[in-house]
């Protein structure tokens, strides 16, 4: 039995493994190496630089622009996006609500839609013609032909109302569910008490909301330093770079400018960020978990 | 009586804030307000996608005047929707099928067998879920290119495969381990052998995580857009989301605004009826997922 196992391991585990280490693996520890090179793709070999990449980073206006934007958004998307998951999530759990399974289903259904599909749907909706937001701000009497993603000063915003719109229905099932999961007693502890709803809202959801409120939060934050795929549908970084991010730029200086090698740099720049990103927050949130 | 009480009290705290009118007012605005944030869109969406490029352009807000149909037969053949929607079919399928299998394998085997380096082969699975995709993107795409499978189905099929393994392996792994072990013995003493164990077994016992899992992978990789974008440069194998954002950016010179309204709208209609069958399901399958990882 003992030598027999391995007729089913090897053949039931060598398929994943090659393909892994192949296509994961080996092209993450080859972009450590190809962040100190220079290389155009003509070659074969990279030419090693050391660290030059990264020096020219620090002096890239350019790179830091999109760096303050993925700041920007992270400052912003996460909080924003809480507060209303969290408001829709505890108003859809006082008891009864009318409609309130018409609404999860409602709210939720941007989730399964591709970012990309949403982008272009909201491409319609801020065009200055066609769209209709400047018809609804019509209607409260602003008379402006904003052209939303056309212009410097609010193209940033108009793409982060998009992903927080899109965002929402997501965390607030998540919510849902961790609200729901607690216990009714504890509550019914807190009324006898004589508790109001706003300390009860604070004093037992909140804190026995925490885990899935930093799950949340690590989320967002991972989520706020890509934001490719609406970005490079909407404005692809533009205009004039006041959408660009890490992630734009970095795609623009490997496959538009063939600046293999700092592009790869960039990406190494954008790893170490998520890393301490996701633990500062896990850090940083942590408490006492609360056992129930 | 103290039974009578006890309801009666707990039902009359779970309505407190909703006991004065000023407070049901808000809380039913709030909650159709962002109801009607989310539906608008895409009911504009639906009813522009009838109208003609004029009204589009210069009523915005109006319904069509006649229903245009052929801007869906344009959107499905000269703006190419129907290719890039059998493009995804292509890439997606066997790449759910395969990831599904191969992850199934080998989480069985991690989560069931004792062997020397069992826990190192499934933290490195799960190392994968450390790094961004973009720090990938460049080697890649070389070896991709390398490999001469640049602008192949099967390239992008195995790309997808591969990125999709780390997270339904440690999804899947956690699952076959609550699996009662007792079957695994009685299965043997019946006289079937690893394979038959595996597949008759304890298969059709992981269908309920097999399920989530292909939920979420399906929607992972049917709206996938990085991946492709650098590595199907090729028009004519363009999936989806590629298809549908190459297709904007054209328009900018081309007009044909209807067509496009169109093509998204057939992108969204069949997402929209399957969420609505199978909606405890996907918002499960999301959720659950996202919370393990």
């Amino acid at each position: 039995m003992n030598k027999r196992k391995y007729h089913i391991i090897i053949p039931f585990l060598a398929p994943s493994l090659i393909l892994y280490i192949t296509f994961v693996l080996f092209p993450y520890a080859r972009a450590m190496y190809i962040s100190l090179t220079k290389w155009r793709g003509l070659t074969p070999n990279p030419e090693f630089v050391g660290l030059a990449n990264f020096e020219q980073m620090l002096n890239d206006r350019f790179f830091w622009n999109a760096l303050g934007h993925n700041v920007g958004y992270l400052l912003v998307l996460p909080i924003v996006t809480i507060s209303i998951a969290l408001y829709l999530a505890f108003l859809l759990t006082q008891g009864k609500v009318r409609f309130s399974r018409f609404y999860r289903i409602t709210y939720f259904f941007p989730q399964v839609m591709s970012l990309v599909a949403l982008g272009v749907l909201w491409s319609f909706i801020y065009h200055p013609t066609i769209g209709i937001l400047n018809g609804i701000l019509g209607l409260f009497g602003t008379e402006a032909r904003i052209a939303w993603l056309g212009n410097p000063d609010v193209a940033l915003g108009a793409i982060g109302v998009v992903v927080i719109w899109q965002a929402v229905g997501f965390y607030m099932v998540l919510f849902i569910a961790g609200m729901e999961s607690i216990p009714t007693t504890f509550y019914e502890a807190a009324r006898i008490d004589g508790a109001n709803q706003w300390q009860v809202f604070w004093k037992i959801t909140m804190p026995l909301l925490w885990d899935t409120t930093r799950t949340a939060l690590v989320f967002l934050a991972i989520g706020a330093t890509d934001m490719f795929a609406i970005t490079q549908t909407m404005t692809e970084g533009g205009p004039n770079r006041s959408t660009d991010v890490l992630a734009t730029y970095l795609y623009e200086r490997a496959f538009l400018s063939s600046q293999f090698g700092y592009a790869t740099a960039i990406g190494v720049s954008l790893f170490f960020m998520v890393l301490i990103l996701s633990v500062f927050t896990l850090r940083v949130t942590q408490r006492e978990s609360l056992e129930y | 009586m103290a039974e009578i009480t006890h309801t009666r009290q707990a039902q009359t705290f779970s309505l407190p804030v909703l006991g004065r009118v000023s407070v049901r007012v808000v809380v039913a605005t709030s909650l159709a307000l962002w109801a009607i944030a989310v539906i608008f869109p895409m009911v504009w969406l639906i009813y522009s996608s009838l109208k003609t490029d004029q009204e589009i352009f210069f009523s915005p807000w109006t319904l069509p005047q006649q229903p245009q149909w052929e801007n869906f037969s344009r959107a499905w053949d000269k703006v190419h929707v129907g290719q890039y929607f059998v493009n995804s079919m292509i890439v997606v399928i066997p790449g759910l099928l395969l990831t599904l299998m191969l992850s199934a394998m080998s989480a069985y085997i991690l989560a069931r067998f004792k062997f020397p380096g069992n826990r190192f082969i499934f933290y490195l699975f799960l190392s994968g879920m450390l790094f961004p995709v973009f720090l990938a993107l460049v080697p890649l795409f070389f070896l991709v290119k390398d490999l001469g499978m640049l602008n192949s189905y099967e390239g992008l099929i195995l790309v997808y495969v591969a990125y999709s393994l780390p997270f339904t392996i440690f999804f899947l792994t956690g699952f076959f381990r609550t699996l009662p072990s007792e079957l695994h013995e009685a299965a043997i003493i019946d006289g079937a052998n690893e394979y038959q164990v595996f597949f008759r077994v304890m298969l059709p016992l992981a269908q309920p995580g097999l399920i989530t899992m292909g939920i979420f992978n399906f929607l992972g990789m049917w709206n996938q857009f990085v991946l492709p974008l650098v590595l199907m440069s090729d028009r004519s194998r363009y999936v989806l989301p590629q298809g549908l954002s190459f297709m904007l950016h054209q328009q900018y010179y081309e007009n044909d605004w209807s067509a496009l309204f169109a093509a998204v709208t057939i992108i969204m209609i069949p997402t929209l009826i399957v969420y609505v069958i199978f909606q405890s399901k996907i918002q499960k399958g999301i959720t659950v997922g996202a919370l393990k990882g």
